[in-house]
């Protein structure tokens, strides 16, 4: 059972970006989703991005998750410049450095627990036991152990949603990116979901969440908030962690540590 | 390479997994291929019978052996021509063979008389009617291919003497003698007993349509004494070197011009004719069988095609955001254009497997029911119609499936 410590100033950069801006031609009109952004994100942060509806804010985080490409700027992942990426390069960038976590879970409805965890890894080239090893051995981690063959039908809003993490997780990613990850569950395992973040943060892993709930955001370090396609605020309120006390239990904690 | 693998049975498991779960939806579409493959093997295999049993009902006439008939083998516009014609006589064969040996490096060996015509056998209360009873001496033996079944041809000198014997075909074997061996037994043809002497094996029937085996062969001086009367005689003249048939088939001419007795300005009277006509004469049959065959084949081929490219695309359609969840985790776009390739290949191919059982099944069923008709179901044609399903399959699906791998993983993500 091991913490990592929190991030500072001195973790390295995980994302980079400079004054990006996306345009869309939507019929006659261009619209400009992001004016103008820059953001830096370093290793180990736990950060939300709010803004109302049409502020550029999920532009913003298909800019990130490497799911689309800036009309103008510089995103650096890694230090590797992914603005001007071909399809299959960022499908590959996807692949092993993001773990992706939907709103609507997004799973496989005809497989198992196991084998919608293992899909990354298939993509990845993983061969089948170790696939099937790690897969395991992350749902475990976020407390299915005694599910791994239920398909999504059979499991309820918050395990499947816990399945999704999984798969966020089973590529070693180097960050989470949570779309409203609780905006289609109750509240309460809602809550259970967002300690769930709260243990992977804390055990160094960077974790991003879109959300327009300040209540969701509030479990985050960091906030930044974005108004018409440019970052209103960046409230980054770093050592956040220390004011917390690590040792509390954490309200429906199903987390198991390695 | 590795990573292929995995992407390629992952693409396996899912499209397994998609059939399972539609069902009804599948065994449709795959309907479409099923009767294009049922239509293809079924073809191949009318067509492969029809060459098979073509060349086994040519190899009886053998390929190296000249026919001196009264008509030629194939289609004349000026019958009347011909019908007037001296008859062809079973005496001709003595000058012919005589010339033959005469003639220095002859293309020609021997010239066997024969002479047919149809009758029925009796045995006891047992008889069989239509029977083609033929007249020849025991040189016969040189340009024909049959075995024996049992017993043997007639000799020499039965041959010569005319003897009241003779050899009967499998089918008036079969037909007299269901439970006892016929040699030695007596048949009656016009009231004469004939003692069979042997039985000639199974030669099939001629293209199906009547049997080769329904034949009673005996001496040509006995055929002579008993039938004379309205029997067509040709002579049969084995050639050889079957590669110099041309020339084998002037120098006949040139013998039989001779034999006749034909000045120089005169037209033949006479026919020769080969294995070759015949073929040339069934050649355009065959293959317009074929082209029609090809075409229909191929038209319900393609109605499956587009059935299977269509259910491609509504499968695309329905899981396009299951496309994006795949692209965000990482499937490039080839591991979709596989995915879906493989899902329409997958249905072409249970298609294509339930179609070969169906025709399988109607080929022994028609092979039963209609043992005369020729049928030849072989592996080659399990192979090309495996081939065609699984081209039908990428065929189809290459369209729907190339979309599917364009899609913006964004917009299919958002994809309601």
């Amino acid at each position: 059972m091991s913490l990592v410590t929190p991030s500072g100033l001195d973790s390295p950069l995980v994302i980079d970006i400079e004054n990006i801006t996306k345009d869309y031609v939507m019929g006659e009109e261009i619209v400009h989703a992001l004016r103008g952004v820059s953001l830096q994100i370093r290793s180990n942060e736990y950060l939300a991005i709010m803004g109302p509806s049409g502020s550029g804010k999920s532009t913003l985080m298909n800019m990130l998750g490497c799911l689309d490409t800036p009309s103008s700027g510089r995103y650096e992942f890694n230090g590797r410049d992914v603005s001007s990426m071909a399809d299959d390069e960022l499908a590959s960038i996807r692949n092993r450095e993001i773990g992706f976590v939907f709103q609507t879970f997004n799973l496989l409805p005809r497989a198992d627990s196991l084998h919608n965890v293992e899909l990354p890894l298939v993509y990845a080239g993983v061969d089948p036991e170790t696939r099937r090893e790690r897969a395991a051995h992350v749902l475990r981690e976020v407390g299915l152990g005694d599910r791994l063959y239920h398909k999504p039908n059979e499991l309820s809003g918050g395990q499947r949603q816990r399945v999704a993490i999984a798969r966020a997780l089973v590529n070693d990613p180097s960050i989470i990116l949570a779309d409203e990850p609780t905006g289609n569950l109750d509240s309460k395992t809602g809550d259970e979901i967002m300690a769930l973040f709260e243990n992977l943060y804390r055990r160094g892993h960077t974790i991003i969440l879109v959300t327009h709930e300040a209540d969701i955001a509030n479990h985050a370090r960091r906030t930044v908030r974005l108004r018409d396609g440019i970052i209103e605020s960046d409230d980054d309120g770093f050592g956040g962690i220390e004011n917390l006390p690590v040792e509390d239990p954490l309200p429906g904690d199903a987390v198991v540590y390695r | 390479m590795k990573r292929f693998l995995y992407e390629l049975s992952e693409s396996w498991k899912i499209a397994a997994a998609q059939m399972r779960s539609n069902k009804t939806r599948s065994t449709l579409t795959a309907l479409g291929v099923i009767i294009g493959i049922v239509a293809v093997t079924l073809m191949g295999t009318a067509i492969g019978g029809i060459q098979v049993g073509f060349d086994k009902s040519m190899a009886i006439f053998g390929d190296d052996v000249l026919y001196v008939s009264q008509w030629p083998w194939k289609r004349v516009d000026d019958w009347w021509n011909f019908r007037d014609r001296k008859k062809i006589k079973t005496e001709y064969a003595e000058p012919i063979n005589r010339i033959i040996d005469a003639t220095p490096n002859s293309n020609l060996v021997i010239a066997v008389p024969t002479s047919s015509l149809l009758r029925s056998v009796k045995y006891g209360q047992s008889e069989v009617s239509n029977v083609l009873i033929r007249g020849t001496v025991s040189d016969y033996l040189i340009t024909s291919t049959f075995d024996f079944q049992e017993g043997r041809f007639f000799n020499d000198v039965e041959s010569r003497g005319g003897a009241n014997v003779c050899v009967i075909g499998y089918d008036v074997a079969d037909a007299l003698f269901p439970s006892e061996s016929p040699i030695e037994k007596s048949v009656l043809i016009n009231g004469q007993p004939f003692r069979v002497v042997g039985v000639i094996s199974r030669q099939g029937t001629f293209l199906g349509l009547f049997s080769l085996d329904s034949i009673v062969v005996m001496p040509l001086p006995a055929f002579h004494k008993y039938f004379s009367a309205k029997s067509d005689s040709d002579i049969l003249v084995k050639v050889k070197d079957k590669t110099k048939l041309a020339e084998a088939r002037d120098e006949l001419t040139g013998v039989m011009r001779r034999v006749r007795g034909l000045s120089p300005e005169k037209k033949d009277d006479f026919s020769i004719n080969e294995q070759q006509a015949l073929k040339s004469t069934l050649d355009p049959i065959k293959n317009s069988i074929a082209i029609a065959g090809l075409f229909i084949t191929g038209l319900s081929l393609f109605v499956g095609a587009i059935g299977i490219m269509n259910i491609t695309f509504v499968s695309v359609k329905e899981r396009t955001r299951e496309i994006g969840t795949r692209k965000a985790l990482g499937a490039r776009r080839r591991t979709i254009l596989l995915q879906f390739l493989i899902e329409s290949t997958s249905l072409c191919l249970l298609g294509g497997f339930i179609g070969l059982g169906v025709a399988y099944l109607m080929c022994t069923g028609i092979g039963k029911a209609f043992p005369s008709f020729p049928i030849q179901f072989s592996l080659s044609l399990v192979i090309v119609s495996m081939a065609v399903s699984i081209l039908t399959g990428l065929f189809s699906g290459f369209a729907p499936a190339w979309s599917a791998s364009r899609l913006d993983p964004v917009a299919a993500l958002r994809y309601e």
